[in-house]
């Protein structure tokens, strides 16, 4: 009998075929499971805090977990803790989906989209002794309860900063019309730091707020079509004007301190660092009860709790720990922001922190406008805002 | 004691042997389908699915990717004209990165491959191969601090009376000319290697003015070297996102895919076939200039 000859160009294909089947079967697996887990958590809160799991894998904005308090949790709970900074709410959201984290501390933008997609459980608030003495102004809150159903502890707030460079930008700025007037910001053209996020057009709708009451603007983050596009616009007109756009806290810091932009959007945070470094700064200061005079956008943070933690029992500790009065001093006075606890108060370094923060001054807060995830639906029963995807979709173009 | 039993006693070793043993294909096959593996799975088989999932879509509320076929990303890739700019910007920037690379290069290969002695050949070949060694996010924050207001350049140019570029479309430009450089010149540096210098002699001798020589023989010959080398600087600078974002405040394909992963990631698939497309034809006119024929 004729030996068959070896027929490499053929065997290839072959080989080729199987696996290109093989791998569309399993692409199809996979994506037959993803899809199943939209409706989410069913399952539902915890009941009893048990023995903690050793670690708990978070994801925070920075500075908010560091190791000054994280190592006396460490000490108490035996729960490691293993941190990932977000730089924004997208990000963390884009996280959380991995289900390899335990919990988030996520601000009003990003919590409705984490519940929405099944990617939090509720949290049972008994389990959280230090839930009962925070703030009754951060409870029940659109960002933080959901059909009457917990789903975070509050940890803190604080308003977004303006901050400049008090060497170049003179006189000291009271209105964010030096970032997003035109005629003013023209004159800083090219120095302008803004921050990287659909969030940022809420900036321009605090703005437009206060300087032209005709559109009505109630809620930063519920804009119908005429409202949103008059900020956009703005948006637009500030974009030849800005040096830089930052997604990270450490961007920015670095830019702030070469001197390659000299004023904008910021957090305490950096504002902090750019002052420890000894660089020209100086910022709208929430210590002394001033916000631009159109007030600011802000944040309220909360923590979550994954659907898919592995760490269940840490991370209740975690939550019952970082709003205990001592942690949540620490982390507050660290970060620049206004406590969640209200016994935080008596352990502050700085006695009148409190105060200077405004923590328990809610008519304070009314000028703040905490990040929340836009809908559509905004509350006149017409569905006819701007939803997060319009917002998305016009960054991208704002920054052309 | 039957045939199965003594076969069943063998060392398994024998028994493989013994299955290879007189069939070629399947000798070939178990040869072959490691690396074709490798090459089908992780890179035609990520392909597919992100060309599957552009056509899929996200929930506006929970971002949660909706599987099912929509051509709603691609409409809004064509239909806005920010995208349009976006892609455009980017090809453009690709194709000045290209230029700038094959004219900085050409003359140093052709130094290199033609004028150098021995030891000077192998000294410019480790200069050029020691910026690859260090990381590539090294270089470019390193650009980023020399482009700075308060950084070098301006530093130099000042008694010049001159201003740096700064951050911009301009910065990108310089980072990516500088970054993909030794991938033009390496390419250019072995066409030029394999030009017997008789040719060069020939034409000399045969009365050609040396740029006679240079654009008759020497380019024409070349030409295949340069255009493999600026698929490198092409697609390199096609698909980059972190320079982009840390030399200037543009958007290029890159960082609107990257920034569109976390909230809408089958869109940031459709966007990320566009440079595909790019490429594809890129490569189709390299062939037709003879890229692949000779290397």
């Amino acid at each position: 009998m004729r030996r068959r000859e070896a027929h490499p160009a053929r065997t290839a294909w072959l080989v080729v075929g199987g696996l290109l089947v093989f791998m569309l079967a399993l692409a199809a697996c996979g994506g037959g499971g993803s899809s199943g887990g939209a409706s989410g958590s069913t399952e539902g809160e915890l009941q009893k805090v048990g023995k903690g799991e050793g670690a708990v894998n978070l994801i925070s904005w920075a500075g908010y977990v560091e190791p000054e308090w994280t190592k006396p949790f460490e000490q108490e709970t035996g729960c490691k803790v293993n941190n990932k900074t977000g730089g924004t709410s997208d990000e963390m959201v884009e996280l959380m989906k991995t289900g390899q984290y335990d919990g988030v501390s996520a601000s009003g933008n990003a919590t409705a989209r984490l519940v929405a997609a099944g990617l939090v459980d509720p949290v049972n608030v008994s389990l959280v002794p230090n839930y009962k003495t925070i703030f009754p102004d951060l409870k029940n809150q659109p960002y933080n309860t959901f059909e009457e159903v917990h789903y975070g502890i509050p940890h803190g707030r604080g308003a977004n900063l303006l901050m400049w460079n008090p060497e170049s930008v003179k006189p000291a700025p009271t209105s964010w019309d030096v970032t997003l007037d035109p005629k003013v910001a023209s004159k800083y053209k090219g120095k302008i730091s803004q921050y990287d996020d659909p969030m940022s057009i809420a900036e321009a709708a605090v703005y437009l707020k206060f300087h032209q009451p005709d559109l009505e603007i109630e809620n930063p983050y519920e804009l119908n079509e005429e409202q949103f596009d008059a900020a956009v616009s703005l948006m637009k007109e500030q974009q030849p004007n800005v040096g830089e756009y930052w997604g990270e806290a450490a961007k920015q810091i670095q830019a702030f301190g070469a001197g390659d932009v000299e004023l904008g959007t910021t957090w305490q945070y950096q504002y902090f660092a750019l002052q420890e470094e000894g660089a020209p700064v100086a910022a709208s200061p929430a210590s002394e009860g001033f916000l631009p005079k159109e007030g600011a956008t802000g944040w309220s943070d909360t923590w979550m709790i994954s659907s898919k933690a592995k760490h269940p029992n840490c991370m209740y500790e975690w939550m019952n720990y970082i709003v205990s009065p001592k942690a949540n001093a620490e982390v507050a006075e660290y970060f620049g922001e206004a406590p969640a606890q209200s016994l935080a108060c008596d352990e502050t370094a700085n006695k009148n922190f409190c105060t200077e923060y405004h923590a328990d001054n809610p008519a304070f807060w009314k000028r703040v406008y905490y990040w929340e995830t836009p809908l559509a639906d905004c509350g006149n029963g017409e569905s006819d805002c701007m939803d997060y995807n319009d917002w998305v979709k016009a960054w991208t173009e704002i920054k052309g | 004691m039957s045939a199965e039993a003594v076969a069943a006693k063998r060392p398994v070793s024998r028994r493989l042997t013994g299955l290879f043993h007189g069939r070629p294909r399947l000798q070939v096959g178990a040869l072959l389908s490691g690396p074709l593996a490798w090459l089908v799975v992780l890179y035609l088989g990520s392909l597919t699915v992100l060309l599957i999932t552009a056509f899929w879509t996200v929930d506006p509320l929970s971002g949660e990717v909706v599987q099912g076929f929509s051509l709603e990303n691609f409409e809004s890739l064509f239909n806005e004209p920010v995208y349009r700019e976006i892609v455009w910007r980017t090809v453009r920037t690709a194709l000045l990165v290209t230029l700038t690379d094959a004219i900085i290069a050409f003359p140093i290969a052709f130094y290199m491959a033609k004028v150098a002695s021995r030891r000077g050949k192998a000294l410019l070949v480790v200069a050029i191969l020691m910026p690859l060694w260090s990381s590539y996010l090294v270089k470019v924050l390193s650009w980023r601090t020399m482009l700075s207001q308060n950084g070098v350049i301006n530093w130099a140019l000042e008694p010049f009376g001159l201003h740096g570029p700064g951050y911009g479309l301009t910065a990108v430009w310089l980072v990516m000319s500088y970054l993909w450089l030794p991938y033009m010149i390496l390419p250019i540096y072995a066409g030029l290697e394999r030009i017997p210098n008789s040719l060069i002699s020939a034409s000399e001798d045969l009365g050609a003015a040396p740029f006679t020589t240079f654009r008759r023989v020497i380019l024409p010959l070349a030409f295949p070297a340069v255009v493999a080398g600026s698929i490198f600087t092409f697609s390199l600078t096609l698909g980059d996102f972190i320079t982009v974002r840390l030399v200037s405040k543009s958007q290029f394909i890159g960082t609107v895919i990257a920034s569109s992963i976390t909230n809408d990631l089958p869109f940031a698939a459709a966007l990320a076939l566009v440079p595909i497309v790019v490429m594809i034809a890129y490569l189709a006119v390299a062939r037709k200039l003879g890229a692949f024929e000779h290397v």
